[in-house]
């Protein structure tokens, strides 16, 4: 079972706010997943190579060229933030 | 014929030959989401207007005898995790509650070149993680087959509204069987495409080595008609690729398909399993050679689609922050959040429900120091050896057939405490994504009212093959 400081831990490296009974929720429930997956180990990886594209596809290019969009599209974009100045997006203090 | 009855191909002759006109047709659907949709809740968004103005526009064209392409003036419902420029699209999260989307998608894009008309967004499990349409934030959809039951997931609104008859046809995701087990448990037919062959340009990414885009229809010739034109590479999707249209001379005597022992197994239910086997006897007797095959790793499957899905969706989900779009604490007056971490936290702990939370969870402790090597490398490793169990056993078969799902649509309710009965719903459908081959539900019998789909695996990019073998489960 994992603990309630390693959940607490996790969820701050999620950006996650738990509730207060969600500490216990989730030590319970992630602890049952994680066994769950535990049947992983039972698979000989040794010498295996980790599937890194689905269709083993690599190296797609395209020349370094921005694609110009209408000014309408960037004018939405900004719209769409809750806390902007002028063309900027606005964030509250890093500390 | 009714005209909420006809097909696509059905639907194009009435509207060429003038037997009806597109803005019927579309008033007809309209008409019946009104009326029908209060019980079924496959509908987030109606967009009336534009379905209208799109309608009328096809009619313009017909009147001045143009020809119009296959979708012209055909309705259809997109799930609310594709884009549509100007419609709000929430994805089924309150986090995205007020959210308009800027741009269409890659498919929309296609699908209105052609003259489609846009009904509305349909419902589906927040972000698309669920396989019951329960965890949408707007309540769960029912399915049309019986109200007490669910839909399936995560296209459940997609799948009903097709099923239900609000919608000609439907655009769904896939990333574990979001559009196979709706369909399935809809009676309808549902394509995930082989991985890159539709672009996901516009769609909101849950595990982007995953998902796919694909058609939900009532036919397998519609799913084709929607197929052809919404594949192809997008510059704007660098995972998509060119698709080479397979041309083969399909005959079934002769057709050697493939019966993974791994999937009959104690768990599936028993009338499930009789009404698949007919199935199978089915195209055995026009001929096809029955083989039963082999996919060892089938059971590690799950396990290791939980991984990298929740991993991959905790990145992805990374980007809700309450800072460039959608619900954020920022100006909350009660709050009064003093920096950016606390922005963070309280806008992705109010706006995130208990399935989308859970997996974000399970995903950032894979991916979280001292444990990466032990989970997520471990789960690809694992990946690598299902995608190879496959592409043995096509080495020897053509197709392969199972059931899409070992149970029966489940009432409502009945597994939405507990996270890993619901997970095993996906059993037999999570395999296809991670070895990013297509596969397609078909209908295939009931059990008395409640239907059941076969699930028809191919290799990458013989779409073809799948439509033209499924066909034979239509007559």
């Amino acid at each position: 079972m994992i603990s309630k400081e390693e959940v607490k831990h996790i969820a701050k490296l999620a950006r996650l706010e738990l509730g207060p009974k969600e500490v216990e929720k989730f030590r319970k429930e992630l602890s049952e997943i994680l066994d769950y997956v535990k049947k992983l180990n039972e698979v000989n990886i040794e010498k295996v190579k980790p599937t890194t594209h689905p269709l083993g596809i690599e190296n797609i290019f395209r020349e370094d060229k921005a694609a110009p969009q209408p000014v309408e599209m960037s004018n939405d974009l900004i719209e769409a933030a809750p806390e902007k100045k002028e063309r900027y997006i606005r964030v509250k203090a890093v500390l | 014929m009714k005209l909420h009855e006809l097909t696509i191909s059905q639907a194009h002759q009435g509207l060429i030959k003038k037997e009806f006109s597109a803005l019927e047709l579309t008033q007809v659907f309209l008409k019946r989401i009104k009326e029908l949709d209060k019980k079924i809740f496959s509908f987030l968004t109606l967009s009336e207007k534009l379905a209208i103005l799109q309608a009328k526009a096809v009619d313009q064209k017909i009147s001045r005898s143009q020809e119009i392409p296959f979708l012209a003036g055909i309705p259809l419902a997109v799930k609310d995790n594709i884009l549509v420029k100007d419609l709000r699209s929430t994805a089924g999260s309150k986090i995205l509650e007020d959210y308009k989307a800027p741009y269409d998608a890659t498919v929309i894009k296609k699908i209105k070149e052609q003259g489609g008309v846009i009904l509305g967004k349909t419902n589906l499990d927040e972000f698309a993680m669920g396989s019951s349409g329960e965890f949408s934030a707007f309540g769960p959809t029912h399915n049309p087959c019986d109200l007490a039951r669910v839909p399936g997931g995560s296209s459940s609104g997609s799948a009903a509204a097709v099923g239900a008859g609000l919608s000609l046809y439907a655009l769904g995701s896939d990333t574990g069987g979001s559009i196979r087990q709706p369909a399935s448990f809809c009676g309808v037919v549902g394509l995930k495409p082989t991985y890159g062959a539709v672009s996901r340009f516009g769609l909101i990414a849950m595990a982007s080595s995953l998902d796919q885009i694909g058609p939900i229809t009532k036919t397998i010739e519609d799913a084709e008609i929607v197929f052809e034109v919404i594949r192809k590479q997008d510059p704007l999707d660098s995972t998509s690729v060119e698709s080479k249209v397979s041309s083969f001379n399909f005959q079934v005597p002769g057709l050697k398909i493939g019966i993974p022992k791994e999937y009959f197994i104690k768990g599936i239910n028993p009338k499930v399993e009789k009404i698949i086997k007919e199935g199978i006897k089915k195209i055995e007797d026009l001929g096809a050679k029955i083989e039963e095959i082999s996919l060892p790793h089938t059971e590690y499957a799950l396990p290791c689609y939980y991984i990298i899905m929740s991993s991959e969706a905790s990145a992805n989900l990374a980007r809700y922050d309450g800072i460039k779009y959608g619900m954020s604490k920022v100006r909350d007056k009660k709050l009064r959040v003093k920096n950016l971490l606390e922005v963070y936290l309280s806008s992705r702990g109010e706006g995130f429900g208990e399935e989308v939370r859970r997996r974000i969870m399970l995903g950032t402790y894979a991916l979280s120091a001292g444990y990466y090597e032990a989970y997520y490398l471990k789960a690809q490793k694992v990946r690598s050896k299902i995608k190879e169990d496959f592409e043995k056993a096509f080495e020897k078969v053509d197709l392969i057939l199972t059931p899409v799902s070992p149970g029966l649509p489940f009432k409502i309710g009945e597994k939405i405490k507990d996270p890993l009965l619901m997970y095993l719903s996906d059993i037999f459908t999570v395999s296809v994504n991670l070895a990013a081959l297509p596969a397609m539900s078909v209908p295939c019998g009931r059990v008395e009212e409640l239907p059941v789909g076969l699930q028809i695996i191919g290799k990458p990019f013989e779409e073809g093959k799948i439509f033209q073998a499924g066909k034979v489960f239509e007559k």
